[in-house]
């Protein structure tokens, strides 16, 4: 028997694309699909996802959880234990278009919650922790329940099948978003579960992720030191808690991040300017273990902004567009020139060197 | 009469001796003689400890030393091991005293450990061409960042060491081994960025030079133990155990404390060193903590304490509660270590092995969240790049060889250093046996040999697409087992071959 | 300088002392701060209160004065000074010390001077005025200790298994009957002329500090301990 992500660690190649409006200008999700289709090969049809930022404008500061359900059982216990933690604003089956090549549905609920301020106060823990730890409990205890996207006004669409068929599956087009990152997976032995499917998120952090990182064991070693549970056991799982570690727990910024996670060689740090030697030698051995080595490209979305960031001897191809106030980013450049022919400005970051975009300020994203 | 037959025999050929007499000058141990009236080389094996020496040093070759055939009634249960332990304890009511590492036939799990490599789905690297790290730092992580008024990170790390790649010279006391040993080493641990270790006895004034690639050890003795020997290196270690001994203290006869050693270990010459088994000042953990900070207070919080225990049956436990003690570094000894001298019982039948105690020390340590407050160091018989490799898979920052270093600098593993006639010049005191040992060439043989550990690291990281030692650092599903039970692997943290 | 201790922390207040100049430091208020005057050199001390543990560690010719009892580890590892204690001491008092002098007017803990050792100009001294716990110098291989037995009267001022694995150094006991039940590391005798000579000068200081009469306390009668050469390790062992 196959065994699914969580079982076995699965290595897997990919395709990712984003798209992210400075100005706040929202799209849906045609274009994005569009791009990831361009990239078919990079894909085996065993997984694809989106994640869309802005989209729930009414509810937006309402915890939006999507979930995956084998069975009623499942829906019961884990709407029993949401229902311990917080105050349910709404719920809904999440629309779906029938579709030939998406099979094997689970059942796809979405709810907009709010944390019970009571269990809240008692737990002692900040809004986010205790939402964090909700979520990773439920996933990692309520057999047949998958929290797959916990962030506010962000969704995670994702299933098994090849990205443009999910794309079509979610029916994107009737969702308006300022950030969509995109994912097609390449497993190399999977039966095809859609949890194990890409983006991977945490509160409104979603990560896509192509490459196979060579340093997953001591990362996940090391991240689960600190309440995380890598029960998928993929990369991109493993890269989404050291985002958020470093990020909501720790207080780096993004930047600071990209010299943790793709630090420079040693060898590099040494021939820069006094100040930022040190800050770069401080990061990397302060947050040794979180190192992340082997091919990686990799694009982190996050409230009103995204993050572009290749490994240290970037081992894996990336592009990034520019054209007014929007930037396009994916792995390949057909994937950018198919939604926008022409950029004032197209380059490949360097390894290492993350491309940081944020909404302008006074930027509308809502 | 003597019921003590010798071990070996010196078997010379005729045909090529040459009668120069050069075996019976270098032979310590007065094996070899000269017959005048016969013109003849004689020999008297019952005194030969199979060091070669003499085999070496023979310009025609002419010597070779073989185990005596000379045998007992076969007994799988009853060894000849076994029975002429008898007849010498018989004969002297003495303990049985043992040097170097547990030599006994127990598993070596580094042999049972398999190591991964990239295919397809992620690239090797190629080290010759492309960076390759195993620089290393020891000590604790701030786990928190602050920042100043402008927002700038502000450098919180606590003092740790800086090693240019993750293998130490261990614990040696000047006295156990002499003075040109200590000096190869220090210049060696020089030229490589790495560290060597004073051991328990001292540091000689004329090594304080080397003071930034040297680790000052505290031990139950307190031996040249004084503010400005605590200020002279990169890292004060307090010894709790040695893993050949665990639990057991030390002596040097007062015959070996010569006027060099005395002022070195600070006590006159020819009195014993005696180290207590344990520390008199450490009777419960909050005690270590107690040692710990007092010796942060004499450094102002400037060296990083490092604290060394055997690897005994409760290590997981007992290396949390040194991780809470505010060690910065925690230094395990596995049950292979070595040892100048230490009871036979004790060395073979105490302790536990290294690659256990590392997996179990790295997931205590972990399960309580707190790996990253202290760094683990590994010592006890790493004997090559693929143990270094496997321990530090399994979760160890860096690790200590002693015995491996040894045998760079000429060591044999006669292992009678207990003698102090060793005729390699490194496991004695005695003045023509000590300038034997070049310490040039000998610190240039370790400098070989480490560098050498150092490219093979390199080839097997790059192999399986790794190009910092960061990312090695307990990347345990890079490691698989062969023909070891559940129970093993489970120990281990690491699957199965196959799996 | 002066100081009060109260509750502050151990390390904030050894760092207000670190950055203290001052050659004279008082503290007030001591409740137990630890390793006042540890690895320090050049400083006089006097605490008023409870020392706390490791007091005067690596003490290397600073002169701690303390008015109130000590915990444990005082004087650990020292390498010279004086530490003159007007109470009673802890356990481990003195263990490893190699130079300076540990003067105590009342009584010590378990494992008094425990592997003190003598070298070159360093000679380690540790007076009790008043009676010792077991184990007192244990592993002894250099220096003096002497215990006065005030309160204890006349008979043995220390308990049991006083000098084992003593291999050095010298013990001194003020009792009225020849100390018996000592481990066989060990070998007494009545106290010599000489003997009285080296004791004479740490008494007189003793007694400077305590406001005590040397003559009187010297008039009394003294056993002196001493390492048995005949009772070594060497024979202990069998080689392979």
């Amino acid at each position: 028997m196959l065994l699914k992500e969580g079982q076995v660690r699965i290595p897997a190649g990919c395709a990712i694309s984003g798209i992210f409006h400075k100005d706040g200008k929202k799209e849906n999700g045609e274009r994005i699909i569009k791009s990831i289709s361009t990239m078919h090969d990079r894909s085996n049809g065993l997984g694809g996802g989106f994640a869309a930022y802005g989209i729930y404008p009414d509810f937006k500061n309402d915890y939006a959880f999507h979930i995956f359900y084998d069975s009623n059982r499942a829906k019961d216990e884990c709407e029993t234990y949401l229902k311990e933690n917080f105050d349910i604003i709404a719920m809904a089956k999440i629309p779906t278009r029938r579709h030939p090549r998406i099979t094997d549905e689970p059942m796809i609920f979405r709810y907009f919650v709010q944390p019970l301020q009571t269990v809240l106060a008692f737990s002692q823990l900040d809004e986010k922790e205790f939402v964090v730890r909700k979520v990773i409990h439920a996933n990692h205890n309520i057999k047949g329940a998958y929290i797959f996207s916990s962030g506010k006004n962000v969704g995670v669409f994702k299933a098994s099948g090849f990205p443009e068929d999910v794309g079509e599956y979610y029916m994107l087009e009737n969702y308006e978003a300022y950030s969509w990152t995109c994912h097609g997976r390449y497993p190399t032995n999977t039966p095809g579960w859609w949890g194990g499917a890409h983006p991977f998120a945490l509160l409104d952090t979603t990560v896509v992720h192509n490459g196979e990182i060579s340093s997953y064991d001591a990362n996940r070693r090391f991240i689960e030191m600190f309440g995380y549970s890598c029960d998928l056991l993929t990369d991109t799982e493993a890269i989404t808690y050291i985002v958020d570690y470093l990020n909501r727990r720790i207080g780096l910024n993004y930047s600071e991040i990209a010299n943790v996670i793709a630090a420079p060689f040693w060898s590099t740090i040494e021939k820069k300017p006094e100040e930022e030697k040190k800050r770069l030698t401080y990061l990397r051995n302060a947050f040794a273990s979180l190192l992340v080595t082997g091919p990686f490209s990799i694009l982190v979305g996050f409230e009103g902004g995204m993050m572009a960031l290749n490994d240290r001897l970037k081992l894996r191809s990336m592009v990034v567009g520019e054209k007014d106030e929007t930037v396009y980013i994916a792995s390949e450049e057909c994937a950018i020139r198919i939604m926008q022919p022409e950029f004032d400005k197209i380059y490949a970051p360097r390894g290492g060197e993350p491309v940081i975009l944020t909404l302008n300020k006074g930027g509308n994203a809502q | 009469m003597n019921m003590l037959y010798p071990q070996f025999e010196v078997i010379r050929n005729p045909s090529r001796c040459i009668n120069c007499r050069a075996c019976e000058r270098q032979c310590a141990n007065e094996v070899h003689g000269y017959d005048e009236n016969l013109k003849i080389m004689t020999c008297d094996e019952s005194k030969c400890v199979n060091c070669h020496r003499c085999v070496a040093i023979c310009p025609t070759r002419a010597l070779k030393i073989v185990k005596t055939d000379h045998t007992f009634k076969e007994n799988a249960n009853w060894t000849e091991k076994a029975i002429t332990e008898i007849y010498r304890q018989a004969e002297t009511g003495g303990v049985l005293l043992s040097s170097m590492g547990n030599p006994e036939q127990h598993p070596i799990y580094w042999d049972k450990i398999l190591i991964n490599a990239s295919q397809v789905t992620n690239p090797s690297i190629d080290p010759l061409r492309e960076p390759m790290e195993t620089k290393t730092f020891l000590g604790k992580k701030p786990g928190k960042i602050e920042r100043d008024e402008n927002g700038n990170l502000i450098d919180n790390l606590p003092p740790h060491i800086e090693l240019n790649m993750p293998v130490m010279f261990s614990a040696m006391s000047y006295g156990s081994i002499s003075y040109n040993a200590h000096a190869a080493l220090a210049k060696a641990a020089r030229e490589l960025g790495i560290c060597y270790n004073t051991g328990e006895g001292g540091l000689h004034k004329d090594f304080y030079e080397y003071g930034e690639n040297t680790i000052v050890q505290v031990a139950s003795g307190r031996f040249g133990v004084h503010t400005d020997y605590l200020n002279a290196g990169a890292a004060i270690e307090i010894k709790m155990g040695q893993g050949a001994k665990p639990g057991i203290g030390g002596h040097l006869p007062g015959i070996k404390v010569g006027a060099d050693i005395s002022k070195t270990r600070m006590i006159p010459e020819g009195t014993d060193a005696i180290s207590p088994a344990p520390h008199h000042d450490i009777y419960s953990i909050e005690d270590l903590r107690q040692l710990v900070y007092s010796l942060k207070e004499a450094t102002n919080y400037k060296k990083p304490i490092m604290v060394k225990i055997a690897a005994v049956h409760n290590v997981s436990a007992i290396a949390s509660g040194v991780a809470r003690s505010g060690a910065d570094i925690i230094c395990i000894d596995g049950y292979r270590g070595g040892t100048g001298a230490a009871p036979t019982r004790i060395r073979d039948s105490v302790g536990i092995p290294i690659e256990l105690a590392l997996a179990a020390v790295d997931q205590r340590l972990r399960d309580e969240g707190i790996r990253d407050k202290v760094s683990i160091v590994v010592g006890g018989s790493i004997r090559n790049s693929s143990d270094l490799m496997k321990a530090i898979l399994l979760g160890a920052d860096a690790c200590y060889i002693a015995t491996a270093a040894l045998l760079a600098l000429g060591c044999h593993l006669c292992r009678t250093c207990q003698t102090g006639k060793c005729n390699w010049g490194i496991a004695t005191q005695r003045e023509d046996l000590v300038k034997r040992l070049n310490p040039e060439v000998g610190a240039k043989r370790l400098v070989n040999l480490v560098t050498a550990w150092n490219h093979e690291l390199e080839e097997m990281m790059g192999g399986m697409g790794i190009n910092s030692i960061e990312a090695l650092r307990g990347n345990r599903l890079m490691l698989r087992g062969i023909g070891l039970t559940q129970k093993e692997l489970d120990i281990l943290g690491i699957k199965h071959a196959g799996e | 300088m002066e100081f009060t201790a109260n509750t502050t922390y151990y390390q904030e207040l050894q760092n207000q002392i670190r950055n203290c100049d001052d050659k004279e430091i008082i503290i007030k208020e001591l409740y137990g701060q630890r390793y006042i005057g540890c690895a320090t050199s050049d400083k006089n001390f006097k605490l008023y209160g409870t020392a706390g543990n490791g007091l005067g560690q690596y003490n290397n010719g600073s002169t701690i004065e303390v008015f109130g009892n000590c915990q444990e580890a005082v004087g650990d590892t020292m390498n010279s000074g004086d530490i003159i204690i007007h109470g009673n001491c802890g356990d481990a008092c003195g263990y490893g010390m190699r130079g300076g002098r540990i003067f105590i007017e009342g009584d010590v803990g378990y494992r008094a001077g425990i592997h003190m050792k003598a070298y070159m100009d360093k000679f380690p001294v540790l007076i009790v005025g008043g009676k010792a716990g077991s184990f007192l110098g244990e592993y002894l291989a250099g220096g003096l200790i002497a215990i006065l037995g005030n309160g204890a009267q006349g008979k043995m001022p220390c308990s049991y298994f006083c000098g084992t694995g003593m291999h050095g150094g010298k013990i001194i006991l003020r009792c009225d009957e020849k100390p018996d039940g000592l481990p066989e590391q060990v070998l007494v005798s009545e106290m010599t002329e000489q003997d009285r000579e080296e004791l004479t000068p740490h008494i007189e200081d003793y007694c400077k500090y305590f406001g005590l009469n040397a003559k009187e306390i010297l008039s009394n009668r003294f056993y002196v301990l001493t390492p048995n050469p005949n009772s070594g390790y060497n024979q202990l062992y069998t080689f392979e």
